[in-house]
């Protein structure tokens, strides 16, 4: 994943080792290019691709390696969706999230003073 | 492709047409520069150094880019460099893994300021080459020709993604375990 710069949140595969510090990394919505390390983190999805794979070859191993819908459902991954979605709230949205917590931590406290009456 | 500080041109020039000579030869260059202007000026400074012309007796009849053509492979570049040091003249052959011939040239600069103080007026490029892994002459480019390459990232320092979110003090020390 790109942890960095315009394309952060990205998930590019890396394809090749260019030297110590880059990596040539590709998806399939980009043109193929030069990636330094310290811009990419690591995930735990892999794909069985041999080492320069045509495009469509790399493809069709997301594809069948479903990889996009297991991000999503790992815990990184949905934790970059609840990020993203965070910082496109307007302010009626706000609102509406504000009111949510409200109405959940006064069933909270509801069910604690019922536990705390019980207990005296 | 990226932002590069040197371009690769190819410079065609010929000295002017006079009485004695109707059909002067026409020299082809490829060589880098920033941009140009510059270009057109370095063919002139190699051209005198070949052949008995300078500019205001020749012409420039063609100046164009060459932009790498698949810049998504990864290739080898061997560069032979004249360079000036503190000291005199001295050659060098040097390797670079890059993507592309410019990027490998703009590697050469940075490499040769900072391990021989040599700034970039004084590099003269002699030529370059595309090298095949079996060639290779340096350890530091030959130890990457390995298919199932491994390595750590050893002291793995993690950044905030955007430089808002960077502070002076953490609360706990960072984890840079590989």
């Amino acid at each position: 994943m790109v942890n960095y710069g315009p394309s952060y949140g990205k998930l590019v595969v890396i394809v090749d080792v260019i030297d110590q510090n880059r990596a040539l990394v590709d998806s399939p919505d980009m043109v193929r290019g030069a990636m330094n390390f310290k811009r990419l983190s690591l995930t735990d999805l892999k794909i069985d691709i041999p080492r320069m794979p045509k495009k469509k070859q790399l493809s069709e191993a997301i594809e069948s390696a479903d990889i996009y819908k297991k991000w999503a459902n790992s815990s990184w991954g949905r934790k970059l969706i609840v990020q993203k979605k965070r910082a496109s709230l307007n302010d009626f949205d706000r609102f509406k999230v504000m009111v949510a917590r409200v109405k959940r931590g006064s069933l909270i406290k509801r069910e604690l003073a019922k536990l705390r009456k019980e207990k005296a | 492709m990226g932002n590069f500080r040197f371009h690769q041109y190819q410079v065609v020039g010929r000295a002017l047409p006079t009485a004695t000579d109707e059909q002067p030869k026409i020299y082809r260059m490829k060589l880098w520069a920033t941009n140009e202007v510059r270009a057109k000026s370095k063919f002139w400074y190699f051209l005198r150094k070949l052949k008995k012309v300078k500019k205001s007796h020749g012409q420039i009849l063609a100046i164009n880019e060459i932009f790498e053509k698949k810049p998504t492979t990864i290739k080898n570049y061997g560069i032979w460099v004249r360079y000036q040091s503190r000291t005199g003249y001295h050659n060098m052959y040097k390797e670079y893994r890059d993507t592309t011939l410019n990027g490998a040239v703009e590697q050469m600069y940075d490499e040769m300021a900072s391990r021989h103080r040599v700034r970039a007026p004084c590099i003269q490029i002699i030529k370059t080459a595309t090298v095949h892994s079996k060639l290779c002459k340096r350890e530091n480019t030959k130890q990457f020709h390995d298919s199932t390459i491994k390595f750590p990232l050893t002291h793995h320092k993690i950044r905030p993604p955007t430089r808002k979110l960077k502070t002076t003090y953490k609360a706990s020390r960072p984890n840079t375990f590989v």
